[in-house]
């Protein structure tokens, strides 16, 4: 199958205090349409750095980041952004939803980037907080729901976009264990039925457990790549 | 849904949105005030100088106002009147025959302006027949004199006494005249309520051997603002190369440099008033960008572009900068009104000083919707300044770094 993302030769160098820092190193990964991976590793080894690079959040110091064909690590950032807009779903640790905005509106939003209709945010919204199994809490806010219901909420808003593939940076960092386990089992749900590519930085067990393919990066660099059948 | 998250944005942190707006209104408040006071002031000035002296339009002869000698009168030509009474705007004129004479009585004689009037239209205008004190006002056939208060004590002369006139007449006619005393008038001016003469218009020609001439046509208008446009008006329908048609501002120059100059001083206090302000609008758009760092790099990551980021904060604070003028215009228009309709009068001591420079003694409120206009402008020209700091903030942020905060 044909790379959806192929990320070459990538190296991410922070100059902390004038002291070189090797993020990533000469890091070579191609991810597949449809895939559920997980990239593990301690605390330190460069899983939220691969990430930013992968989803266009940041640029790598050297080699290239092409998606569907597209590189993305020389684009300019208005580009990007649009870029991330319409490819690319983000779930974050900390949720990060927008405070103000009910769990409809927060995954509205996206939509409303996009420029869709009012008529036509409202219905994928509302469908996508069914399939999350939270479309009772539609007029709520954040504030006023649990961190489980607010990463559901999260991740509708990452598949509102209809994006090409989903990155979650520790998604059940913040989360116990039964969330843990109906969010996850909601992701593969999602990626068995609509074939939703989502790539996870983690060191949580429960989602190495469920990944089908596992990365395992030391230092920036990749030391095992398993994938399970 | 980008109004919604910006209203809702806003009041995140209530108290601090309030304080915000609450200066903004205690601003405009404020402004509105000053400038009403002002404004009306300047009105006051204006009306007491010209409503009540020059007119706000005066017609002479051309070259008159530079040399003011009766020999630089005009005939009273009906033609002439009728072109300028057409003029939309004009809803009287005032003639007068204005010169010079010694004034005497018994051993006293002084110096005196005289002036030929049409006693009605000049009530009219200047509403003299409200300053009489002693005796009767003038009629058009009277053949006597009205005269300053402090004239009349100085010669020592009071009604129904008789005043010398002597002076030159027109093309060096000798002017001299008997006139018995018909009316003292109290002027709030020292130089005119120690210098004026009256007679009527008929009796003062006669004087001055000027049959039917004229030295000014005044002007009674409709309204002082349209004064600009009538006297173009006038300009065009009459023989510019014979006649000078002056406004209220060339008329008395020295009151338009000292309305200017107050001008200055006061838009100074202002500008202080909005710069105090406008360090607390600061305080509240530095802390609101601080706080939202993150958020608005988490935003940046979904895809909304730094414009459309840019262009909601700088919503936010225009709606705060809207509710504040909105409240300060709502507070400070039934105050405006209010003290319109009843000016606050100068205490007694102070009140006839002023009285003594020929103003009436009261601080007059404006209802100009310029005050209104202007602090909006003013409110929403700083918003604009000071959202510079956000956007440039956003502008600059890197996405990775404000999320890692």
């Amino acid at each position: 199958m044909a790379a959806l993302i192929k990320a070459t030769n990538i190296t991410k160098v922070y100059h902390k205090t004038s002291v070189p820092v090797h993020a990533i190193n000469n890091l070579s990964v191609e991810i597949a349409e449809g895939e559920f991976t997980a990239i593990v590793g301690p605390s330190g080894c460069g899983k939220t750095t691969l990430l930013n690079i992968l989803g266009g959040l940041d640029q790598p110091t050297s080699g290239t980041v092409m998606i569907d064909g597209v590189d993305i690590s020389r684009m300019k950032d208005s580009d990007l952004i649009d870029f991330r807009l319409h490819n690319i779903g983000f779930v974050f640790q900390a949720y990060n939803l927008i405070p103000v905005l009910t769990a409809l509106e927060n995954i509205e939003f996206i939509m409303l980037l996009q420029k869709r209709s009012r008529k036509e945010r409202v219905a994928r919204a509302k469908e996508l907080l069914e399939q999350m199994n939270i479309a009772d809490k539609a007029d709520h806010r954040p504030g006023e729901l649990s961190g489980g219901q607010q990463q559901r909420v999260a991740v509708a808003r990452a598949l509102a976009s209809n994006p090409r593939f989903i990155l979650a940076d520790e998604p059940t960092a913040n989360l116990d264990s039964v969330s843990t386990e109906n969010l996850l089992d909601l992701m593969a749900r999602i990626n068995r039925e609509q074939k939703a590519t989502f790539i996870f930085s983690t060191h949580d067990q429960r989602v190495m457990d469920k990944a089908r393919r596992l990365i395992r990066l030391v230092d920036g660099a990749i030391v095992s790549d398993d994938v399970r059948s | 849904m980008y109004l919604t998250l910006a209203y809702r944005n806003i009041w995140r942190n209530r108290r601090r949105t309030l304080i915000t707006i609450l200066s903004i209104t205690f601003a405009v408040l404020l402004a509105c005030i000053m400038r009403s006071m002002q404004l009306g002031s300047y009105d006051k000035m204006i009306e007491n100088s010209v409503r009540f002296h020059t007119g706000y339009i005066q017609i002479h002869k051309k070259g008159y106002w530079d040399d003011k000698v009766i020999d630089n009168s005009m005939p009273m030509d009906t033609s002439v009147i009728q072109s300028m009474t057409r003029v939309p705007g004009v809803d009287a004129y005032v003639p007068r025959l204005e010169s010079f004479a010694l004034a005497s009585h018994g051993t006293q004689t002084k110096g005196a302006m005289v002036m030929g009037i049409d006693p009605e239209r000049e009530h009219q205008l200047t509403l003299l027949k409200d300053k009489v004190v002693e005796g009767r006002y003038l009629t058009s056939g009277d053949e006597g004199v009205m005269i300053g208060q402090g004239l009349a004590e100085y010669l020592k002369i009071g009604v129904g006494d008789t005043l010398v006139l002597l002076g030159q007449g027109y093309h060096g006619a000798s002017a001299a005249g008997l006139y018995p005393v018909q009316g003292i008038l109290r002027f709030p001016l020292p130089q005119q309520n120690d210098q004026l003469v009256y007679l009527s218009l008929p009796t003062a020609q006669w004087l001055y051997g000027a049959d039917n001439m004229v030295t000014t046509v005044a002007l009674l208008i409709d309204d002082p603002d349209h004064t600009e446009k009538i006297v173009r008006d006038i300009r065009s329908q009459i023989d510019m190369e014979e006649y000078e048609v002056m406004d209220w501002k060339e008329l008395v120059p020295e009151l338009v440099q000292n309305i200017e100059l107050d001008n200055v001083s006061g838009r100074i206090m202002l500008w202080v008033l909005y710069l105090v302000i406008g360090f607390g609008m600061f305080g509240t758009y530095l802390m609101m960008t601080a706080e939202r760092i993150y958020e608005f790099g988490v935003m940046i990551a979904v895809g909304m572009r730094r414009f459309r980021l840019q262009g909601l904060v700088f919503l936010e604070i225009l709606m705060m900068s809207v509710m504040g003028v909105l409240a300060g215009i709502c507070l400070s228009l039934p105050v405006l009104i209010y003290f319109n309709k009843n000016p606050i009068r100068f205490p007694e001591e102070v009140g006839e000083m002023v009285e003594t420079f020929g103003m009436e003694p009261v601080y007059a409120f404006s209802l100009d919707p310029v005050i209104f206009t202007n602090q909006a402008y003013a409110i929403f020209f700083m918003a604009i300044i000071l959202s510079g700091y956000p956007i440039w903030k956003i502008q600059r942020m890197k996405v990775v770094e404000s999320m890692r905060l």
